[in-house]
């Protein structure tokens, strides 16, 4: 079938191009369409039927007309995949960007990817330490997890992915993340820092970017995760590699599947997205982990900004109906131009229970993390309250938490873009930040942990 | 016409056949690679197909071909202990066929047809069964006696029947009219398995969770629901009733839901106990895991794959509880099925018999007699996840107008890490008039006057807490504040429950009803002092009420928990002044 170019297009709208009689073609094919000019343009059978195709194009309809030749080219999209990629920047569509030669395959991978087993899955319990204080020690994040940063525009969450992919390593191991690093939708500024970023610390020897920016099709943006993921899958599962992917912005990939859904004339769910955006995020997002008999692991970082700031926005949503975890980008933090500003109230770690304790990270991590959680909660509350009836009207207690509260913020979250803080530095900061409140008052803290590591004992 | 076709179209997971003899719900397989589908609209000559797999690189032309079977599940011995993906195919099997990811076009059985089982006749030559009759028996987990029955709609005089070591397809017993029984049958399973009829239920299902035991209960043959938002628990309330009710039985369906929660549970039950026979718990337990990334239409499948099996145990005389996690992602599929057919959409994209597939499915709950007069019952509990938490969307809204239990997740309580975090205020259970009396007969005659006692001081403390967000706690009258110190103490030492901590995870409905007691006389006894002249601040800071609390944690705390009562209330006395 490959080879035998048709001229019966009959529609073109917005992303999609429909045409008449062809040979048997099958779904999810890989189209080639030729313009006038003798340029190309690369699509995907999206419908096939005896009597019409559905084709979607990657790279923007403009100048399809009637007469542009669409050949079917038999398979699949598929993308080559070998050790290569390390160390490349490819478009969004998979091509080389950085002026280098084609990828030589080692072998070619169907880029829809196969759903994992559960059967053959592996419980991820690896702590991985990012050096930063909030995540470390009340976010935890672990090998094989799937963990998104929720913000929102106009916040540093490019800067916590940089200093994350830069820190991230095993507890007690100089292993090296390969980063994969999947940009859909982004400005050429935002790339232009993650990629200076990456090549500034030597990083970028060790990752594959695959770039699809802000005024590329936005249609590609479809495939650009689904490349990222396979050259993941990859890496990690045939050369035993650990992975860290990056993709930024899930909410311009959403965009995209909204648009291709519309030009579908499709019946759309919630806020216009497709009722379909759950199964297809989970296509994403459940590419992340590790399986039996394999050495290499996937850990996903994607990032989405919540449109106005709203965690109930179908994105922040589906993703964290998928996800194992969120951490939470705060504006009021921000603002108070705190750094990183984590917000560890609504942000969770699923995976946090399996990789912390003794064997991992310390034995008093459960219990610490609980106990700065609950008297930073206490203590922001408290805020509201000391607003209505002023801090005079406050008994002991909650004065030492209103307090601690501004401490936690201060020295506890706050840390430098490239501070690396050590598990056990930042256990030991929570123990100090926690002794401005009596220890009666600690009732989340184990005793024996209390005599152990409080300050007041350690001399 | 005959049983094959061709394939017309495909649109995703919908595929259309012409030319092919078909009726609704057949069993199809489709193109050169006869991947599994099921037919789900006519329209004159073509059918329209739900694929089971994926449907990339298929072409029009491939052949259809119809096995002009509905979709069934296999009943037999070797279903416990097995983990299933949406169409019953083991993931055992499938990892052994094509590695560690999941490709397609492979059947696999499901379960070994080889192995042999002892079969145990209780029927004699000459006898006479009927439909759903229990013709022998099969051990088949040290905990699960497995009952040979004969299939419905199948009777007669037993020409000939014997006990000895075979396989399921092996013919174990011959009637009169000549059909051969074997160990293995089939039901389609989008039709509910027969009964005589439906009692009202009577029996609690015990949790060993306090908060749904003992203010919200669910009866055996019952059914709740659990709506919540994402980080709020509803996943860990689901294992902890898989691993801790009472029931005999379990069906776990993971639906559209996280591959590594799967793997959590894969890792974790067979090392788990179950508490009320102290044996490993996968011997009662059958799984379902169709992940998230799965087919879609596996997943719609997937419920009633399920609840089959349930109705199967059920028929058997056995009490079964089913815990679909989540009902949610079942209907998405549905929506997004409906959406290819170009239906004409309900409420949010939802097909418009979106909730009566809902009521359909909760109706297959219940407590029956058996066709063999035994009394089985199945248990369904759906959890929910309603977008942004807002349960006033169609599957929640469906799902509350059909089941009697409603366990209210909330967000704010997780946030808190108040777990489980089942929102005491506006959850409920319409069960307590028909359990009460088990509770009278079963724990203690004031059972349900205690109940509404702990109830009520909790809508109390509601309303006190209103005017202490404007006032602060300090300027209540001290009858008030011992009031808010008695619901914080139901809050913290009651309702809240560790599921992760060995000994706190299940509480004995005993034990719970100790506790509930306990709180109460604490109320009792520091409403006496308080009168005789005691400070507030000393009764509640009395460090036998704290060892009260912390008891919970120790194993043989039922046995502890009167003398520590006793220890609270005569320290409490103490505070008195000049005692």
């Amino acid at each position: 079938m490959s080879g035998k170019e048709y001229r019966t297009i009959t529609d073109v709208k917005g992303p999609l191009v429909f045409l008449n009689k062809t040979e048997p073609v099958a779904f999810g094919e890989i189209v080639t369409i030729r313009l006038a000019d003798g340029s190309t343009k690369n699509g995907q059978v999206l419908d096939t039927s005896d009597d019409l195709v559905i084709v979607q194009v990657f790279e923007g309809t403009a100048k399809i007309n009637r007469e542009s030749g669409v050949t079917f080219m038999g398979d699949v999209f598929k993308l080559p995949v070998s050790t290569e990629l390390i160390g490349r920047i490819l478009d969004g569509a998979g091509r080389p960007r950085d002026g280098g030669p084609s990828i030589v395959a080692d072998e070619n991978a169907d880029i829809i990817g196969a759903a994992i087993n559960p059967y053959s899955r592996q419980s991820p319990h690896d702590f991985i330490q990012t050096g930063i204080s909030a995540i470390d020690c009340c976010t935890t994040l672990v090998r094989g997890q799937k963990l998104p940063i929720f913000s929102a525009s106009g916040l540093p969450h490019n800067d916590i992915a940089l200093q994350i992919a830069r820190q991230a390593k095993l507890k007690g191991s100089d292993e090296e993340f390969i980063v994969v690093f999947c940009a859909m939708g982004i400005t050429a500024e935002e790339y232009n820092f993650f990629r200076s970023d990456l090549e500034r610390t030597g990083a970028l020897e060790n990752a594959v970017l695959f770039v699809n920016l802000a005024d590329d099709p936005a249609v590609e943006r479809i495939i650009t995760p689904r490349l990222a993921l396979t050259a993941a899958e990859y890496l990690a599962f045939e050369k035993d590699y650990h992975v860290l992917v990056i993709y930024t912005d899930m909410t311009n990939y959403c965009d995209a599947l909204r648009q291709i859904g519309a030009a579908r004339e499709e019946v759309p769910g919630r806020r216009g997205y497709p009722g379909y955006m759950y199964t297809d995020l989970a296509m994403l997002y459940e590419r992340a982990g590790i399986v039996k008999g394999k050495k290499g692991s996937i850990t996903q970082f994607p990032i989405l900004t919540m449109p106005g700031d709203d965690i109930t926005h179908p994105i922040p949503d589906l993703s964290g109906y998928i996800t194992e975890g969120q951490i939470v980008i705060s504006r009021e933090l921000h603002q108070q131009g705190i750094y990183p500003p984590i917000n560890v109230l609504p942000s969770l770690s699923r995976l946090m229970g399996s990789c912390i304790g003794e064997k991992t990270t310390r034995e008093d991590h459960k219990s610490v993390s609980d106990q700065m959680y609950a008297a930073y909660a206490q203590g922001r509350e408290l805020r509201g309250l000391v607003a209505i009836v002023g801090e005079d009207a406050l008994n002991e207690r909650d004065k030492q938490l209103l307090d601690f509260s501004g401490v936690f913020e201060d020295k506890f979250l706050r840390q430098t873009r490239d501070e690396d803080r050590s598990i056990e530095e930042t256990l030991d900061l929570c123990w100090n930040l926690m002794s401005s409140i009596d220890t009666k008052y600690l009732v989340r803290l184990d005793q024996k942990w209390i005599e152990k590591y409080h300050p007041e004992n350690k001399e | 016409m005959s049983n094959e076709g061709v394939i017309y179209r495909i649109s995703g997971p919908v595929v259309t056949a012409t030319g092919m003899n078909a009726a609704m719900y057949d069993v199809v397989r489709v193109g050169d690679e006869g991947l599994m589908g099921e037919v789900i609209e006519l329209h004159g000559d073509k059918a329209v197909i739900q694929v089971y797999e994926d449907t990339s690189g298929i072409r029009p032309g491939e052949p259809v071909l119809n096995t002009e079977e509905t979709l069934s599940v296999s009943l037999g011995p070797g279903l416990l202990t097995q983990i299933y993906d949406g169409i019953q195919r083991p993931l055992a099997t499938l990892e052994e066929v094509m590695g560690v990811f999941i490709t397609r076009g492979v059947d696999a059985d499901a379960f070994d047809l080889e192995k042999k089982w002892t079969f145990e006749a209780v029927v004699a030559k000459g006898d006479d069964v009927a439909s759903g009759q229990v013709i022998g028996h099969v051990q088949e987990t040290e905990t699960i006696v497995h009952k040979i029955m004969v299939p419905p709609g199948k009777s007669g005089k037993v020409k000939s029947i014997k006990s000895g070591d075979f396989n399921v397809t092996e013919t174990v017993c011959t009637l009169d009219d000549g059909s051969d029984l074997q160990m293995m049958q089939k039901w389609p399973v989008r039709s509910p398995r027969p009964f005589r009829q439906k009692y009202a239920p009577d029996t609690p299902l015990v949790t060993g969770m306090r908060i749904l035991d003992f203010l919200f209960p669910l009866a055996k043959g019952g059914a709740a629901g659990i709506p919540g938002p994402f980080g709020s628990g509803k996943t860990v309330t689901q294992q902890s009733l898989a691993k801790y009710s009472d029931a005999q039985l379990v069906v776990y369906i993971g639906c559209g839901e996280r591959g590594n929660e799967m793997t959590e549970v894969l890792d974790e039950f067979p090392h788990l106990i179950d508490p009320n026979t102290g044996k490993p718990l996968m011997n009662r337990t059958v799984m379902i895991a169709n992940t998230s990334n799965m087919p879609v239409a596996a997943r719609e499948a997937s419920v009633y794959t399920g609840i089959t099996i349930a109705e199967y145990f059920r028929d058997m005389g056995y009490d079964v509880a089913l815990m679909a996690d989540s009902t949610s992602r079942w209907a998405e599929a549905m929506r997004e099925i409906s959406s290819r057919l170009e239906e004409m959409p309900g409420e949010e994209g939802y097909p418009a018999y979106l909730s009566s597939r809902i009521a359909e499915f909760y109706e297959r709950a219940g407590r029956v007699e058996t066709l063999n007069g035994d009394d089985g019952s199945v248990t369904v509990i759906g959890a929910v996840s309603p977008p942004g938490g807002d349960i006033s969307e169609p599957v929640s809204q469906g799902t509350l107008r059909i089941v009697k239990v409603f366990w209210g997740l909330d967000a704010g309580l997780a946030r808190q890490r108040h777990f489980p975090a089942i929102n005491w205020l506006n959850s409920y259970s319409l069960y307590p008039q028909s359990l009460d009396q088990w509770f009278r007969d079963n724990i203690s005659q004031d059972f349900p006057e205690i109940r509404t006692q702990i109830s009520g001081l909790l809508q109390i403390e509601s309303e006190l807490q209103e005017i202490v967000q404007l006032v602060g706690s300090d300027a209540l009258p001290v009858d008030q504040q011992l009031t808010l110190e008695v619901a914080r103490m139901i809050r913290e030492f009651f309702l809240q429950q560790n599921g992760f901590h060995e000994v706190d995870a299940y509480c004995d409905i005993n034990l719970q009803y100790k506790m509930a007691k306990a709180i109460l006389s604490f109320q009792e006894a520091a409403k006496s002092a308080m009168a005789s002249g005691a400070q507030l601040n000393d009764v509640v800071n009395i460090p036998a009420r704290t060892d009260l609390m912390r008891g919970r944690f120790e194993k043989g705390y039922i046995n502890e928990i009167d003398s520590m009562v006793t220890a609270m209330t005569d320290e409490i006395a103490n505070t008195v002044e000049g005692n």
